[in-house]
């Protein structure tokens, strides 16, 4: 059974459960830290497990691979993805869910890592631009992202091509509106849509050829 | 002056488009390489190349300076001002410092201290520390303990220009007349909140009024629009007993190095500037910025490096802005169109900054001979602007442009054909008519005349910016033994692909393909580079990059030519090999070419002569080419007159730089400037909040910038135009592709409605309320 906790709820319980926020400004302060007598419940009603505020052993699989990391309760997926493993392909521009940079796949659907924290992911699996490419080569839809030009400063580059690859498993033969939904929360300030969509479209002709 | 090198004289295709050239002759110094033939007789330039760095970026492994990590590297967070205006009476910093991970600390406000102690707006720093991890910087700001004296504030640019309003400098605290990446004119006059004018006159402007069968008055306002670039800025600096080394999401590696030499008294030799991949930085990252000074000194209490990175909010509040304009237009013309007079008076604001000016639109665009300008600065207790792709022409062609086509309705001439007869330029009179001819001009209705509630309408403006060149640029061209090439500079890709041209303009001097070159740019080791602002990298980089090409392809040849027993100059390079003239099958492959060298490498580095032809004007490090950059968009709109929402359906830029030296990269810039245009148009404003002087959208959902559904079917046209006043006659594109967006799109807007909206940003409430369609005090 897997904890559900949205960063928000969770923000939301520390607020309710004062006592764990004390703790953890007592702990900072490099005192003692207090008991604890909040009891957070979970969205659905069910009893939280308690982790933290120390940092707690968790196992990611990552891009096909086991890989072990010790995060806060409160690291979000993309900073353990960023500074615990060392995976600085996946980006973060706004950190709360406005632009999609830090596009991953949680179990193949994109999702914006800033959102969602490492300890809630357990046994599903993430994939990042660093695993994209195959032994084979590039992922078509990179290999188009270069043909077109659909990127300048690559900043928003890799959440925008996880996006993109996603949208064409879901959907092998989009039209321009559906790359265009796809990727409508995506933010490109070097305005590269026009050669984004473009690249999509021509990777999902290229993938079903191949097939 | 250094004596003049030898010269010699060349002749060069001339002219535009890529048949009919005409031919001009220049005097050109004779160690560069010869004219360089028009594109479509050239191998590689001026073909669609893929970016070098391109695979770096889709698989995520190019590393931006957030991506930097050194080992033992510690984490700044600045404390900001809560406050708009106030004095800092004290600031507590003991429980901090005792934080367990918390390594190094800063006051930048000095309690005592009346210049370092006030601060001018909200989000400007006061203090900064390094700590041990993000999280623990983040806690330990929490427990610095500050206390304000509140000033009086004001923070909107009408009531700033008040008497009455509170003044935001002092005579000590005004800034000395240069704005962050944009030059500001220095010792003009302040008073209140007002400094200026910076004045413009030109022939005697009352006398032309006098002339004018048709004065034409209007009143333009621009907002403040932020650069969002979605790498944030940020820096890693490592203070060591070498020296400084320095990662930086930077415009100006060269520049970012001179500032820390001056700021912390080390010789340009001991300081060290790198960035490899790097997020966007529109006029933003010109410079080396408090949170860079902050990083450097952060690195030296600590002994560590130290990275500083700044959080969306940051970005927001505290790393610069295109300023808020306020101008009043006034226009004499005669009734061919004629103009006798152009009068303009603006005020701006920059926050505690200088540059809100609104460029040279006004004086410069348009052929006229009595010009009278003065242009204010007003101080408001906001952020710092600084450059913003085409500052300063942006507003003044937001202004100009509108008040063009409101001439020409008075005068009752198409807006095409008025502009035909006043703007002096060639190349953007062929701009015009190679946009009105796709967008089928002829076609457009009168303003309001659609049927229904969705009208539409179709609109043009004009860009106008100089074409800047850097001096100080200078590039390296190795060849080594085993045949490989190098080409080499400080000049740092942003992501406008400078790196690919570099590697185009060396391939072609050296017969090989692009992917064949090595692209070594973004540090400070290599020779000085350009800043990648003012639309000057590729202008000022790719020639000396082909000189030095050239110049190593020379000592190959000669190599060459002993082995192969002809004279030098009866060889050429040539897809991958070194061959005799008119007998391809003699010759020899490149790399037993290289293998010939007595040493491993050899080398060649040039830097930027001045345009053949010379400079139209010189100031420093910078010049400006004689030819000004055009750029012409039309825009078609639709607009429901019942939501007020604008939509824009089509834009056809038609746009010049000079040779195009790689068309799909240029293509792709061009989409940038008329995306930024149109998000600034419809949806960019920074919001102030009167009473507590905070930004409320300080972030990238409630600031709203233009998405993939709002972007419009781009058409880019893109003209050659060959002057023969470089090794390469290239040019820039950045900031024409931004100026005349704006305006083509109001002017769309009132052909659809028939009513002019002469304020930023064009929302639906804007355009009820020209349509008088919201109710009174809503």
């Amino acid at each position: 059974m897997r904890a559900r906790i949205s960063r928000r709820s969770f923000l939301h319980g520390s607020a309710l459960t004062t006592a764990a926020a004390t703790s953890a400004a007592a702990a900072i302060a490099g005192a003692a830290a207090a008991a604890v007598s909040g009891r957070p419940v979970t969205e659905q009603g069910r009893e939280a497990v308690r982790l933290g505020p120390e940092a707690v052993r968790i196992s990611l699989t990552i891009n096909g691979s086991a890989r072990p990391v010790s995060v806060e309760p409160r690291t979000t997926l993309a900073e353990a993805l960023r500074d615990a493993l060392g995976l600085t392909g996946t980006k973060i521009a706004c950190d709360r869910g406005a632009c999609s940079a830090c596009t991953v796949w949680l179990d193949g659907q994109p999702i914006c890592s800033c959102m969602v924290l490492a300890i809630e992911i357990g046994a599903r699996h993430v994939t990042t631009i660093e695993g994209l490419a195959s032994a084979a080569g590039l992922h078509p839809v990179q290999t188009a992202f270069i043909e077109h030009d659909a990127l300048q400063c690559g900043f928003c580059t890799p959440g925008m091509l996880m996006s993109c690859a996603a949208l064409l498993e879901r959907m092998p033969a989009p039209d321009a509106q559906d790359v265009e939904r796809a990727i409508s929360g995506h933010l490109c300030r070097c305005g590269c849509y026009p050669h984004v969509v473009a690249a999509t479209l021509e990777a999902a002709a290229v993938r079903r050829k191949r097939s | 002056m250094t004596t003049p090198s030898p010269q010699r004289t060349e002749t060069f295709p001339c002219g535009l488009g890529a048949d009919g050239l005409g031919e001009v002759t220049r005097q050109i110094p004779a160690d560069e390489p010869p004219p360089l033939p028009p594109n479509s007789q050239l191998e590689v330039i001026g073909k669609p190349i893929a970016r070098h760095n391109g695979r770096a970026k889709v698989t995520g492994a190019i590393r931006f300076t957030v991506d930097v990590t050194l080992p033992g590297l510690l984490h700044g967070r600045i404390l900001r001002s809560a406050m708009p205006h106030a004095i800092i009476r004290s600031i507590d910093t003991s429980l901090a410092a005792r934080h367990p991970g918390v390594r190094a600390l800063v006051l930048v406000a000095r309690p005592g201290d009346a210049l370092s102690a006030t601060v001018r707006y909200v989000g400007a720093p006061v203090a900064a520390l390094a700590a041990e991890s993000a999280a623990a910087a983040e806690e330990a700001l929490r427990l610095i303990r500050v206390q304000y004296d509140p000033l009086p504030f004001v923070v909107e640019l009408d009531r700033a220009r008040a008497p009455s309003a509170p003044l935001v400098h002092d005579s000590v605290s005004v800034p000395r007349g240069h704005a962050s990446g944009f030059p500001a004119p220095p010792d003009l006059p302040l008073h209140g909140n007002v400094r200026g004018p910076a004045t413009l006159q030109r022939g005697d402007s009352a006398q032309g009024f006098a002339q004018a069968d048709v004065v034409l008055e209007g009143e333009y306002r621009t907002q403040v629009q932020t650069h969002c670039c979605l790498e944030p800025h940020a820096i890693v600096a490592d203070w060591g007993s070498e020296g400084l080394t320095v990662y930086i999401s930077t415009q100006f590696t060269s520049g970012v190095r001179h500032e820390l030499a001056e700021a912390f008294g080390l010789p340009l030799s001991r300081v060290r500037v790198v960035v490899d991949g790097m997020g966007g930085g529109f006029g933003s990252k010109s410079m080396l910025g408090n949170y860079g000074r902050l990083a450097v000194v952060l690195s030296r209490q600590a002994q560590a490096p130290v990275r500083i990175a700044l959080d969306r909010q940051e970005e927001q509040i505290d790393s610069g802005n295109r300023p808020a304009t306020w101008q009043r237009l006034r226009i004499g013309a005669r009734n061919d169109g004629s103009l006798t007079a152009i009068a303009l008076r603006s005020y701006g604001t920059a926050g505690v900054a200088l540059g809100a000016g609104v460029g040279n639109v006004a004086d410069a665009l348009y052929r006229c001979p009595n010009v009278d300008t003065a242009q204010y600065d007003v101080f408001i207790n906001a952020g710092p602007g600084c450059a913003m792709r085409g500052p300063g022409n942006v507003p003044g062609a937001w202004g100009m442009e509108q008040a063009i086509d409101e001439l020409a309705e008075r005068l009752v001439l198409d807006p095409l054909l008025l502009r035909d007869r006043i703007d002096a330029s060639p190349v953007r009179r062929e701009e015009r008519r190679i946009g009105a001819e796709r967008v089928d001009w002829r076609r457009r209705h009168a303003p309001g005349a659609d049927a229904g509630v969705v009208k539409r309408g179709l609109g043009m403006a004009q860009s106008l910016w100089g074409a800047n060149v850097q001096i100080n640029a200078a590039c390296e061209v190795r060849a080594l033994r085993d045949g490989s090439v190098e080409v080499l500079s400080s000049v740092q890709d942003i992501g406008t692909g400078v790196g690919t041209v570099l590697a185009q303009v060396v391939a072609e001097v050296l017969g090989l393909r692009p992917e064949a070159i090595t692209v070594r740019i973004g540090d400070t080791e290599f020779p000085a580079g350009p800043p990648s602002y003012g639309s000057r990298t590729t202008a000022s980089i790719t020639p000396p990059a082909r000189t030095a090409a050239w110049q190593v392809l020379q000592s190959l040849l000669r190599e060459a030519a002993l082995a192969l027993e002809v004279a030098p100059d009866a060889l050429m390079a040539r897809e991958g090999r070194i061959i005799v003239r008119g007998e391809p099958s003699r010759g020899m492959a490149f790399r037993d070419a290289t293998a010939l060298l007595r040493t491993d490498c050899v080398s060649a580095v040039a830097s930027r002569s001045d345009d053949y032809g010379g400079f139209r004007r010189r100031m420093g490090d910078a010049a400006i080419a004689q030819q000004d950059l055009g750029g012409v968009q039309f825009a078609a709109v639709a607009v429901d007159t019942e939501t007020g929402i604008v939509r824009v359906e089509r834009v056809v830029a038609v746009q010049d730089c000079g040779r195009p030296l790689n068309p799909r990269q240029i293509e792709s810039q061009v989409h940038g400037g008329v995306l930024m245009g149109l998000s600034f148009a419809l949806f960019e404003e920074r919001i102030i909040d009167q009473q507590t002087g905070r930004m409320v959208n300080p972030n990238l959902e409630q600031y709203r910038l233009a998405g993939c559904r709002e972007t419009p079917q781009i058409e880019v046209v893109l003209l050659e135009n060959y002057q023969g006043r470089s090794a390469t006659d290239a040019y820039g594109i950045a900031e024409p592709s931004n100026i005349a967006t704006a305006p083509a799109i109001a002017n769309a807007v009132y052909n659809a409605i028939g009513v002019r909206v002469r304020s930023l940003p064009l929302t639906p409430g804007a355009i009820l309320g020209a349509l008088g369609k919201l109710r009174a005090g809503a």
